[in-house]
């Protein structure tokens, strides 16, 4: 996983709330058996109004997504993180995500960030207003910051620690080999087996 | 303190706890298809690691899938590709397979608990949203994304922050024609899309103590259309009754052992939920969604509501956007809205018992002039039980098509999908745009709702079609 630490860049303002996965990347583009190439499936069908605020040319080469609540719905498909990385974003900034979406886009390096909604507006109107304004997304100071606008931010500590050294999970677990063997050996006989072992 | 539900089985899974960190949980049982795990099969050959336990892992073909002429090659290339991709993945790393074809095929949440492998008291996890369907047993069970799936792969733990945990109670008797499918709706309605979120939701009370497993998993399956990742019951009677003899539940000592610890899976009297919400069965009726989030439901005997009548800016900027894309007019009366399609299945209501409620009512009755209807069986075992009773006779004779089992329509990956501005009433489980199809539009309903829609052709229920029925051979 790529490392997080801050980004600064200008900013997509999506003023639409409950911004399922089925919209982030539609299910047909989830036969493909790669992590790239799922950009152009991005927002497809909404995509296909011109006027929709990612094909507006002043909103080319943003890479901070602010979104309304509860971004991330329904399927768990990390597709969907994959299409937000593949397209350019680095960061997307919500009142409120889904959480198995917010599971996955912290295990990719997608800092998610949790904003109140007074704090969304702010950069909604700043962002229309003046599409060139840049965001700052600082994970090591927990802070966003844009003109006229500085929020805090909560991240638990584990996950920011990851995040900011990029850490693969597995590698971490994988230390705690004897903790996993140990429990195994004492799980009753009657937990069910797909396979004799 | 007493513990709850949740609580006891995640306390009973951990491996390591350490201050800062989350969880390590152990992992019961890995369900697997084909959408999302070759990325993470990928992962592992990249870096030389095998599966750790694959006994505990097993996958099946489901939402590719076509639903006619399987004995064929798939027509869709990128499909076949993905097929053949978890097939050569399992065959290289031994992970037991039930491919297209096999007689335990079918959807991956319809194909755990009968072969009785979901068990009360296990933790299940698999690349899919709907794994909380699982929880109807006891289980903790919830959907994980890819990066997880190749965690669970190599280690069969996961690191998980544990979740709050909200009571949902349901006292009372449901009403004559409400199903399960009309409580978790209505629920859903209440609470909202993201009302669940952070939570494990426990489903309790009388009106829950007397459904059957069927009816407790399409509830706990739609528990993530709440936001809550895993929904769950406390196992009982109707529980271990469900689980007795199937292949994979425990014999002899073992089953003795298993009900003995499955009966101490219950919340204690004195454990305090972090959030409670109670609804009163009686006050429950037939229950369709009218906009583009399974949140956006209603009373079928309502109207579509009025986005001006929302005080929340955003909900009301939600409903003004659904109505658009829905085709629909604030003050329209539900029942008059006429449907081209109807879809039976889905990992929400694709068994046994619901293809059972749905042909009751087709029995004798014809799908309306125009109306094209899919049933779908959850598996392969589902459609050979169905077979058995004569439903497919009943769904044929009426006019509806009789398919082979699959995710099919649910989210149209296979061919089954709606055309642009098409709508559907489905036993599905999100009513998304172009979930089924590009510009298809989706009213979420019971099979019930489901096989009365498709006679009327409008959204209707059981109760509207008193005098529809012809006798039988005529």
């Amino acid at each position: 996983m790529e490392a997080f630490t801050a980004h600064t860049g200008r900013a997509v303002p999506l003023r639409r709330s409950n911004v399922d996965t089925d919209q982030i990347i539609p299910a047909h583009w989830l036969k493909k058996v790669t992590r790239d190439g799922f950009e152009d499936g991005l927002f497809e069908a909404w995509r296909k109004d011109e006027n929709f605020v990612l094909n507006r040319p002043e909103r080319q080469g943003a890479s901070v997504l602010v979104a309304g609540p509860d971004f991330g719905t329904g399927s768990s498909r990390e597709h969907a993180v994959w299409a937000l990385q593949n397209y350019g974003f680095k960061t997307v900034i919500s009142s409120r995500f889904a959480d198995i979406f917010r599971g996955n886009s912290l295990k990719n390096g997608l800092l998610t960030v949790v904003l109140d909604q007074k704090t969304v507006d702010a950069l909604w109107e700043l962002t229309e207003a003046d599409p060139t304004a840049e965001v700052t997304v600082d994970l090591e100071a927990r802070q966003v910051r844009a003109e006229g606008i500085t929020a805090d931010f909560e991240l638990d500590e584990n996950a920011r620690w990851r995040l900011l050294n990029g850490l693969d999970d597995i590698s971490l677990t994988l230390q705690n080999e004897a903790d996993i063997a140990a429990y195994e050996a004492a799980r009753p006989a009657y937990k069910p087996r797909t396979i004799q072992a | 303190m007493g513990r709850t539900l949740a609580e006891k089985v995640w306390d009973d899974h951990v491996v390591r706890r350490a201050e800062g960190e989350p969880d390590l949980l152990f992992i019961d049982l890995h369900l697997l298809h084909e959408v999302t795990s070759p990325q993470a099969f990928d992962g592992l050959r990249q870096a030389g690691r095998p599966v750790r336990r694959l006994d505990l892992t097993i996958a099946t073909e489901d939402h590719n899938t076509p639903t006619l002429d399987i004995d064929k090659p798939i027509a869709d290339p990128v499909s076949r590709a993905q097929l053949e991709t978890l097939r050569k993945n399992c065959a290289e790393f031994g992970v037991r397979l039930h491919p297209l074809g096999d007689v335990e095929q079918g959807v991956v949440h319809v194909v755990g608990p009968q072969l009785g492998l979901t068990q009360p008291g296990t933790t299940v996890v698999c690349g899919d949203s709907h794994t909380s369907t699982h929880g109807a047993f006891g289980a903790l069970a919830f959907g994980i994304g890819t990066s997880q799936v190749e965690h669970v792969l190599a280690t069969q733990t996961l690191p998980m922050a544990r979740p709050k945990t909200m009571a949902i109670t349901i006292d009372g008797e449901l009403p004559d024609g409400v199903t399960a499918k009309d409580l978790i709706l209505a629920i859903i309605a209440r609470i909202g899309t993201g009302g669940g979120q952070g939570y494990i939701l426990e489903y309790r009370g009388s009106a829950i103590e007397k459904l059957s497993m069927e009816a407790r998993m399409t509830i706990c399956n739609m528990s993530i259309e709440a936001g809550a990742r895993a929904g769950m019951i406390a196992p009982d009677e109707t529980t271990f009754d469900y689980l007795k003899g199937r292949d994979h539940a425990p014999q002899g000592e073992d089953w003795d052992a298993a009900v003995a610890y499955w009966k101490t899976l219950r919340t204690d009297e004195d454990a305090v939920f972090d959030a409670e919400v109670v609804i009163e069965a009686a006050e429950l009726a037939p229950f369709v969604t009218w906009g583009t989030n399974p949140g956006q439901g209603a009373p079928l005997s309502a109207n579509v509501p009025d986005p001006a009548s929302y005080e929340d800016a955003s909900e009301r900027n939600a409903a003004e956007k659904a109505l658009e894309y829905m085709g629909l007019t604030a003050g329209q009366p539900l029942r008059e809205i006429n449907v081209d399609t109807v879809f039976v299945g889905s990992c929400t209501n694709g068994r046994i018992e619901d293809l059972r409620n749905a042909a009751a009512i087709l029995d004798g009755r014809k799908v309306a002039d125009g109306v094209r209807m899919l049933v779908v069986p959850g598996s392969v075992r589902v459609a050979l039980q169905a077979v058995d009773e004569g439903l497919d006779k009943v769904f044929t004779a009426a006019g509806a098509e009789w398919r082979h089992a699959g995710c099919s329509m649910c989210l149209g990956m296979n061919p089954d999908q709606l055309a642009p501005g098409e709508r559907s009433a489905s036993t599905s489980n999100r009513n998304f745009e172009g979930r089924q199809g590009k510009g298809g539009r989706t009213h979420l309903v019971s099979p019930q709702v489901a096989a009365a829609t498709a006679v009327l052709g409008h959204l209707a229920s059981p109760a509207d079609l008193s005098d529809a029925r012809t006798p039988a051979g005529v």
